[in-house]
């Protein structure tokens, strides 16, 4: 990792990164690319998110699914935890709660592979302030 | 692969529920198959939190948001909007300052009712990858001040932005730093608060858990600003994965050379250390905590000296709490006059709280000031948890007050809040139903601050322990009216004497309840009863010998042999052996066993 | 200097910046009542933990009531003292106070002398209204060879942890627990004998409350005096005599010695005798023993220790075995005076009088706790017979003569009894920092140049300041001389001699601020520094108006040496006399 030593350069890397991001270090495959984010903060984990993000790193893997599975802190959702963000490809992020495992294989069964929602979304309520 | 071009998405929160929405979702299904419509799916859905216009129906792709739907709708919705593609016009949410219809949910005003300023980055990042949060921005703010900002003009940025103390206390950020930026010194320090106390409260540990490099960041600024080279984050040892994620953003930002010596080539240093706390309330007070950081016992001196004088080790030195910290860079980077564009006259920005209790979703949102309870609690929260009647909510934690129905629609910020007999606080907000005892919940604050007390002044020392003993007199129902009275005279001695914000706000919660529900206090001392059923010392299980048919059920399940009867003879429950466990009453088929 | 002005219940007042609220109040007559507050001025002791809130008052402009004892003044304040908020709020944090607290005021040791009592008192209060049963802290109590700690009495004040700790600097006590259990405790509530108190007392000395006191023995001396098979001997300290008057109601400074020897008297022991002859004798061992390492170390002698440190107060001894173990060669081996007065007794005057030693019992009369455990110490014992059977303080001198009817303040003055009652001028000052090594001097240099001292009055050597360093021309030897009262200042001049810094020839050290006229075991100063300095007057009075004010022209010690002792440090003094030091740190760390 090479210093940071200027704002310059701080601004170059930022602007790198924002596409690597977004494209989760997966180059311009993007488009096919599911992207699920867990929300790993201590209310997540407590409920069981580690179980679920190692689920769907093996099961992506297993299926030939080629998508990136990423920790994210808590999102707020408290009640309904464990909580995770799915993108698939050309649609807008949508967020599950109660994921245990059996709703994890149907996320991963029902929606990612075709599309079919499942019960346990979570209506997204607030809005980020960019930069 | 999309088996599905069209999503109906249907609420099924419990405020929805109660309006139909069950109802509406079977007959969106019933039409579709009727109509042969197969790649069209229904789906029931969290809660919108948008009960007030329920029930709510969604239409994906396009992000249609249609309210109070009825059975009756669903046809038109499925001829006019899946099958000819034209919206429901009559069913869209009007906006009652244009009058105008709002196609798209994400121009609706609700969904600006959460903000996120603080949680920016929250379950968005991997926090514990610092590429994914300077690709959002991380350290461009302490780049900007390095480079194009003097200290004077930044403390002059925060000073406008109208930025005040998330902890609780609601100290203007920017003349904090400006008192400590004045005290010269060899050595000054910036430390940041992570010594979250509040039951309850987590907004600090979602930040610094979800978006450390935000507080690593806004201290070196500070650093910058006040003329300190050290940070120091007081975390509580039991946060321990809030720990770790410091420990490897800490690290990374090492590498990168945002914290070290002459960051981005400005000749600024700055460095980060934790030093950890074994979780005592009163730490979360100032002074008290420069004290567990050097090592003596953690508890409150008097103030002046300030820590802006006299800090850590006895140099200047500024603390500031988590999330006031993860305020800063976007004030920087957006500029004082956006941030002081948010909120209300004194209070300015978003502020995070951590709704729980009797509210259907409990967690930690972001709203800007000035929002009202009504809209956090029946909006945001989704309303009381069953369907009950909404009674009180708490803020403030243990220094807070019990807000009522009447406070409902009073804007939320510092000033409204303490005028109103609670306070800001950290954050907790704790809602209350019709089933909550006000007395009790007094009780249950005391208890948790006669705990937490550190036992160095009088008043907070044995005041408190003695409020806690007049309140568990009155739920026990052997209060008299001069305990009361008692009360009410020792909780403003305290709150006048007492040597720090933590005893000095200890008896909000018991002056905040006398003052809203005092004919529940009364109630508990003249009648011996608890009007909402919680005291159990002043609760009676009764057999009513008109519906009890001698089943000998209750008898059989009491464990301690309260009740006796004959068979097929009314029976009857001795009340000086009843433990009130309540087991009988849920036994009994014939609803013959009630609580008085 | 800046000035402040300010009004204070209607009157205006005009103060030093720097000020407190209840200094700046106190100078225009208007009493705030406080509790945890002290200050000893010139000692450097400010308890300042504002944790009693019994000086709360009115600011205007303040949301809450302030307390004056931590409080600035600043230019323009209006404050009220008495307002009817004030009061509620002082007499409900009164108490509260009360409310957890023993209510066995006839019975405690600290009855009379308790601030808190003199608050529920001044503030007639005369029931506490809360109920009956609600709680009360309960400790362990604790019971050391000196000092007794019944914690169910500490008000938290902090006092004591403060003289322990920022004083003293011995670090024995400290908060522990919270909230409503908080107490003032030794680590990990060890007992205080295994602890590094030094037992100096200090914390008894400004306890408020009857929470920390000392260990009482006026019952077992009233049972010696009673047994008819005992020969009863006392000795009185000289810090005694300056300070027993304040208990019968007279001046502080007021000399009482010959008052004194006559209760003694009619208390019923057999001998009166007086401390101060044994100080002499310490005079004549230890500055021998100085004279000795001093010629030796200007005869280039590179094994010799120097500086040599006083060895007469206990807490003292105390403190360096178990902080400075490392240095336990410097000291003197001189025992301190009640220490050199027991082996005397118990030998020489016993055998003038053909009694056995078990059969005479050794009571001594100090200004100080540290000497009860001083007299149990097991090198100070033959065969489990300790050289000195019992040590009372002032206090229960006091009361000793009060159980025994006597008016103390009609009596005619009488003298001590000799052999062991005749003393100088030099042994009255060992009452006072600085004495003892004044006394040393004035033999050391007739001693060590063979000429007659005339002004025998080193007044370069006296004051209350905590560390001083004096030089002493003997005859042109330029000697040096360092001072230190409080534990403290001895650890400064300690951490100076270990780091090389320092050189001098010679090192008094007296544990107690002011020495032993501020001891532990003297009638209560209540916060009030100036007792002390008349004290300390009285002592050097004293002095003045001995015939003769050298330890060496003693005739009786001359006497003693001529007939038992042969000369300093020969073989029985070393027997007798003389002691040695253990390793303490090591004790407690290894148990």
């Amino acid at each position: 990792m090479s210093k940071i030593k200027s704002l310059a350069d701080l601004k170059k890397m930022s602007s790198e990164f924002k596409s690597k991001v977004d494209l989760r270090e997966k180059g311009d495959t993007i488009d096919k690319l599911v992207q699920i984010k867990v929300a790993m903060a201590t209310c997540g984990i407590a409920s069981g998110a580690k179980e679920v993000m190692d689920f769907f790193i093996d099961e992506l893997d297993k299926n030939g699914i080629s998508g990136v599975v990423t920790q994210t802190g808590c999102m707020g959702y408290c009640y309904a935890e464990p909580t995770i963000e799915v993108t698939v490809p050309g649609k807008d992020p949508i967020v599950f709660g109660y994921v245990n495992i059996d709703k994890a294989r149907e996320i991963l069964d029902k929606y990612i592979k075709n599309g079919e929602l499942v019960e346990g979304i979570i209506p997204v309520n607030y809005e980020t302030v960019d930069k | 692969m999309a088996k599905y071009k069209m999503h109906i998405l249907v609420c099924g929160g419990t405020g929805c529920k109660a309006s139909n929405s069950g109802g509406i979702a079977k007959r969106f299904e019933e039409v579709l198959k009727e109509r042969g419509l197969e790649d069209v799916q229904v789906i029931t859905t969290g809660c919108f939190g948008f009960c007030e216009k329920g029930p709510i129906v969604k239409i994906l792709p396009d992000n249609t948001f249609y309210v109070e739907v009825k059975e009756s709708d669903v046809e038109t919705i499925i001829e006019e909007h899946i099958v000819k593609g034209r919206k429901v016009t009559k069913l869209l949410f009007t906006d009652p300052k244009s009058e105008k219809h709002i196609e798209d949910s994400k121009h609706m005003g609700f969904y600006k009712k959460q903000m996120r300023i603080a949680l920016r980055n929250c379950g968005f990042i991997d926090p514990e990858n610092i590429d994914e949060a300077i690709a959002r921005d991380a350290y461009a703010a302490l780049g900007q001040v390095l480079n194009h900002m003097t200290p004077e003009s930044t403390i002059e940025e925060v000073k406008k932005s109208g930025l005040r103390g998330r902890g609780g206390g609601g100290f203007p950020t920017g003349l904090k730093w400006f008192f400590a930026s004045k005290n010269k010194a060899d050595q000054k320090y910036v430390v940041c608060n992570a010594d979250e106390g509040d039951p309850g409260a987590f907004m600090d540990r979602s930040i610094l858990e979800g978006d450390p490099h935000s507080v690593l960041e806004a201290m070196a600024i500070c650093g910058y600003c006040i003329g300190a080279d050290k940070g120091l984050i007081y975390i509580r040892a039991e946060y321990p994965l809030a720990i770790e994620r410091l420990k490897i953003a800490i690290k990374q930002a090492r590498e990168y050379g945002l914290l070290g010596s002459d960051i981005m080539g400005s000749g600024f240093n700055f460095d980060i250390e934790l030093r950890y706390g074994a979780g005592a309330f009163v730490c979360g007070e100032e002074t008290a905590l420069i004290h567990s950081m050097e090592g003596e016992r953690g508890e409150p001196t008097v103030k002046p000296p300030f820590p802006a004088e006299k800090g850590y080790m006895g140099k200047p030195t500024n603390v500031n709490n988590v999330e006031t910290f993860a305020n800063i860079p976007p004030i920087i980077l957006k500029g004082a006059e956006w941030f002081s564009s948010i909120g209300t006259e004194k209070s300015k920005g978003t502020k995070v709280f951590a709704l729980a209790g009797k509210v259907n979703n409990v967690g930690l949102i972001e709203v800007p000031m000035g929002i009202t309870l009504r809209e956090v609690i029946f909006e945001i929260g989704g309303g009381i948890k069953g369907g009950k009647a909404f009674k009180a909510v708490q803020t403030g934690g243990p220094s807070g007050g019990c807000l009522t129905a009447k406070h409902l629609d009073t804007p939320i910020d510092y000033d409204n809040l303490i005028a109103a007999g609670s306070m800001m606080g950290s954050g907790g907000m704790i809602v209350m139903d019709e089933d909550n005892c006000m007395v009790s919940i007094a009780k249950f604050y005391l208890d948790f601050t006669v705990e937490e007390s550190c036992g160095k002044c009088t008043p907070c020392r044995v005041g408190n322990k003695r409020l806690y003993e007049l309140l568990d007199k009155i739920t026990k129902g052997k209060g008299t009216m001069e305990d009361i009275d008692q009360l009410k005279n020792l909780a403003n001695v305290i709150k006048d004497t007492a040597l720090c914000g933590l005893g000095q706000t200890a008896p909000n919660p018991v002056l905040s309840t006398i003052d809203n529900f005092y004919d529940e206090y009364v109630a508990h001392v003249k009648d011996k009863k608890c009007p909402s059923g919680e005291c159990k010392a002043l609760l009676n299980y009764v057999i009513n010998p008109d519906k009890c048919i001698g089943c000998t059920a209750c008898a059989r399940v009491c464990p301690v042999g309260a009740i006796t009867g004959t068979v097929k003879k009314p029976h009857v429950i001795d009340q000086s052996k009843c433990i009130k466990c309540g087991a009988c009453m849920e036994k009994c088929k014939f609803n013959a066993i009630s609580k008085m | 200097m800046d000035m402040i002005k300010l009004t204070i219940d209607g009157k205006n007042v005009e103060v030093a910046k720097g000020t407190t609220v209840l200094e700046a109040a106190h100078s225009v007559g208007i009493k705030i009542p406080t509790l945890c507050h002290m200050n000893l001025g010139d000692l450097k002791f400010v308890n300042k933990s504002a944790s009693c809130r019994i000086c709360v008052v009115e600011i205007e402009g303040r949301r809450n009531l302030a307390p004056a004892c931590s409080t600035d003044v600043t230019e323009g304040m209006f404050i009220k003292t008495h307002s009817i908020r004030v009061l509620n709020a002082r007499k409900t944090v009164l108490e509260l106070l009360l409310s957890d607290h023993p209510k066995d005021c006839l019975v405690c040791k600290k009855s009379g002398n308790c601030e808190l009592q003199d608050l529920a008192q001044d503030f007639g209060i005369r029931e506490i209204p809360f109920d009956a049963n609600c709680a009360v802290s309960t400790y362990r109590k604790d019971t050391s060879p000196s000092i007794i700690r019944d914690m169910d009495k500490c008000v938290m004040c902090r006092r004591c942890e403060t003289m322990c700790n920022e004083v003293q600097t011995v670090g024995a006590l400290s908060g522990i627990n919270r909230g409503f259990d908080s107490v003032v405790a030794t680590a990990f509530e060890m007992n205080l004998e295994d602890s590094p108190c030094t037992f100096c007392g200090q914390c008894v000395a400004v306890c408020p409350v009857g929470a920390l006191t000392e260990v009482d023995h006026t019952w077992k001396v009233i049972q010696a005096i009673a047994d008819p098979k005992k020969t009863v001997l006392v000795q009185t300290a000289p810090a005694v005599r300056v300070a027993l008057g304040e208990e019968f109601g007279m001046e502080p400074g007021t000399i009482v010695t010959g008052k004194m020897a006559a209760a003694l008297r009619k208390l019923g022991f057999n001998y009166v005798f007086d401390t101060d002859f044994a100080a002499d004798l310490t005079i004549m061992e230890e500055g021998t023993e100085f004279l000795d390492r001093l010629t030796r170390h200007l005869n280039g002698d590179k094994n010799v220790k120097l500086p040599i440190l006083t060895s007469c107060c206990p807490a003292w001894v105390n403190f360096f075995e178990y902080n400075f173990p490392e240095l336990k060669d410097i000291p003197s081996t001189a025992r301190s005076p009640q220490q050199m007065f027991g082996p005397i007794a118990k030998t020489y005057f016993a055998d003038k009088l053909g009694i056995k030693r078990e059969d005479m019992v050794v009571v001594s009369v100090m200004p100080c706790v540290a000497k009860k455990y001083e007299c149990t110490r097991p090198e100070f014992s033959v065969n489990g017979n300790p050289d000195v059977d019992y040590s009372i303080t002032t206090r229960e001198l006091a009361h000793l003569i009060k159980v025994a009817n006597i008016d103390f303040n009609m009596l005619e003055d009488e003298d001590f009894d000799r052999p062991l009652g005749e003393s100088t001028g030099a042994a009255v000052i060992f009452g006072a920092t600085g004495g003892v090594i004044e006394a040393a001097v004035r033999t050391a240099y007739e001693v060590h140049t063979g000429k007659t001292l005339d002004n025998v009055d080193f007044k370069q050597i006296r004051g209350m300041e905590g560390l001083r360093e004096a030089t002493v021309d003997i005859d042109g030897l330029e000697l040096k001389i360092g001072i230190a009262h409080g534990l403290g200042n001895a650890r400064k001049l300690l951490e100076c001699i270990e780091s090389g810094v320092c050189d001098y020839h010679a090192i008094e050290i007296m544990a107690c601020p002011g020495g032993c006229i501020g001891g532990a075991g003297q009638p209560y100063h209540h916060g009030d520094c100036e007792i002390l300095k008349k004290r300390t007057e009285a002592i050097y009075r004293e002095d003045e108006g001995k015939p003769v004010r050298k330890s060496h022209e003693n005739p009786y010690i001359k006497e003693l040496y001529e007939n038992f002792l042969g000369k300093p440090l020969s073989e029985k003094s070393h027997h007798l006399l003389h002691t040695h030091y253990f390793d303490k740190k090591e004790v407690i760390e290894t148990e």
